[in-house]
């Protein structure tokens, strides 16, 4: 029997992920200054480890209810009140994930299969396609430019949408561009999808990491609430990636729909994680304040230091990352991030791991240490002045 | 202005320049709120933390809890200056509690410091009481956790 036959088309199709080869090197090359890798380097603040801990020792180690336990579930209505102006019911429009991405995989294959299509705009995080294809859909991809500052376009979107579109994934702030939504830009989204059949999920996973005013979600817009499932989680914000804890909320059909296969496919999400989580949400936006004001210094030293270094570089709003072109150099995105690995020690992740459109960027992230981010930009300016064209 | 002080708090090394980025103000702006600081006693001084334990040099350090009468009309700032102005005093708090003064006093040995209790702080006519307790190990320190992992040793994954 040849077992890769045995394999679904679906699955095959996907190609093994091309950056991994670059990451391989990256992690072999123990010194080298890592700006590639897209999680906070704080760690999760000690009240809620504590929390975590506490619940180990209180023996609470076994299943919680599918959902997640309705305490969480309430402090997470009553956080995304409190801070976006949504207001969901604990009871039947939240379910508790392991991670944003299960969320992304459940939501998708519970509304799309063979013969739907689903939106999806580039440069963006990696996992939406392959489970758009995954599910069986089609996905359509909408390439983004930095003249519109990687912002979603009424008009891009227009052109995108045909009558067999179901889904259009809204992943803002982004990764990997930093590019955010404001109220303007979502204004002009909702004119295009307010009469239309077409489900939103809005992976807002970076909404607390935004630096010039507050993220808005476009469930906020009334003629849009009911339409669109925001997806949102623990990892960024309280920097939790290892937990493996997200969440999403949207309309009690959908939600139940996809509780049925995270039910089934899952159980439920980690309860060491549901316990910490109740804590962050309950006791932490102060540490959050203090590591999005220490992010956002960050942000202002690597955009200064991609400048000084003659690239170009828009200026990005939210979550971690900074995306500068450099198309200047001559290089290939790839070209630039291994010759910058091998020559100066500094791992950047090329733009084309994000979608064809991300040529000639490259990601660099500030979630790393000042000092380390410092270093960096010393080198990156060296190494672009030796390669300008 | 303020995020200024913050960011010298944590690392007094960093330049104006990279200061003026970070907070979205001109070089000229952070130069003038700093000697502003400055002048004020805002900002009191640049000091580095050093791990003593790491060197040659010896080193003790003790915690002594100090009672005082305190003097009519100056209450303990008068007793509480007779004591910090000593060198060996790296610390003088005014506790409220079972005590007066909290005294972080430094030497090379327990002797020399047992020595300065004896000799100097416990004559002094305001002081009623003193009870000195040894420091024998610093974990942490004006914030900083002093055998803290250094290293960035996350792994990059594909995303």
């Amino acid at each position: 029997m040849n077992i890769s036959e045995m394999i679904l088309p679906s699955v095959r199709q996907v190609p093994p992920s091309g950056i991994r080869k670059f990451f391989d090197l990256v992690n072999e090359m123990k010194d080298a200054i890592s700006l590639s890798i897209g999680e906070p380097d704080f760690v999760t603040p000690w009240n809620i480890r504590e929390a975590g801990i506490y619940s180990l020792e209180k023996g609470y180690t076994h299943y919680s209810p599918n959902a997640g336990f309705i305490e969480l579930r309430e402090e997470i209505c009553k956080f995304q009140e409190r801070k976006y102006n949504l207001k969901y019911d604990p009871k039947n429009q939240v379910i508790v994930t392991v991670g944003g991405s299960e969320g992304i995989d459940i939501a998708l294959r519970s509304l799309v299969g063979p013969g739907d299509e689903v939106i999806i705009p580039e440069p963006s995080f990696v996992a939406y396609k392959p489970c758009a294809i995954f599910a069986g859909a089609t996905p359509v991809i909408i390439n983004l430019s930095a003249e519109s500052e990687f912002r979603l376009t009424p008009e891009l979107l227009e052109k995108a949408i045909t009558d067999k579109t179901k889904v259009l994934i809204l992943p803002y702030p982004n990764n990997p561009t930093g590019a955010v939504m404001e109220k303007k830009d979502l204004e002009g989204i909702v004119e295009v999808l307010k009469d239309r059949d077409i489900i939103v999920i809005s992976d807002e996973i970076y909404s607390e990491l935004t630096y010039e005013g507050k993220h808005i979600s476009i469930a906020s817009f009334p003629e849009m609430k009911e339409k669109t499932l925001v997806i949102n989680g623990f990892s960024k914000a309280y920097a939790m990636t290892g937990w493996r804890l997200g969440y999403c909320l949207g309309h009690p059909d959908l939600i139940s729909a996809m509780y049925k296969i995270h039910q089934y496919a899952i159980m439920c999400s980690p309860t060491t994680a549901q316990y910490a989580a109740i804590e962050a949400l309950r006791n932490s936006d102060d540490d959050v304040e203090t590591m999005m004001r220490e992010y956002n210094r960050r942000r202002r030293i690597m955009v200064e230091g991609y400048r000084s270094a003659g690239l170009d570089c828009f200026e990005p709003l939210g979550a971690f990352y900074v995306f500068p072109c450099i198309k200047s150099t001559g290089m290939t995105s790839y070209e630039f991030s291994e010759r910058l690995l091998m020559e100066e020690k500094v791992a950047v992740v090329p733009g084309t791991a994000f979608g064809e459109c991300g040529e000639g960027y490259i990601r660099s992230c500030y979630a790393s240490s000042m000092d380390n981010i410092v270093e960096a930009m010393k080198r990156i300016k060296r190494f672009v002045e030796k390669n300008k064209k | 202005m303020e995020e200024i002080l913050e960011i010298l708090e944590s690392n007094n090394k960093i330049t104006e320049e990279q200061i003026a980025t970070m907070v979205n103000k001109s070089v000229e702006e952070v130069r003038d709120a700093i000697k502003k600081y400055e002048e004020d006693n805002v900002i009191l001084g640049y000091i580095s933390l050093i791990n003593w334990e790491k060197t040659t040099k010896e080193s003790v350090t003790a915690l002594i809890e100090v009672k005082v009468t305190p003097q009519r009309g100056e209450g303990f700032d008068k007793v509480a200056e007779r004591i910090y102005r000593y060198p060996e005093v790296k610390a003088c708090y005014l506790m409220s509690g079972g005590f007066d003064l909290t005294v972080i006093v430094e030497g090379k040995t327990m002797k020399e410091v047992a020595l300065f209790v004896a000799e100097k702080l416990s004559p002094l006519e305001s002081v009623l009481s003193t009870s000195t307790h040894f420091v024998l190990k610093k974990y942490k320190d004006k914030g900083t956790i002093f055998e803290k992992k250094q290293k960035d040793d996350r792994e990059a994954v594909v995303l």
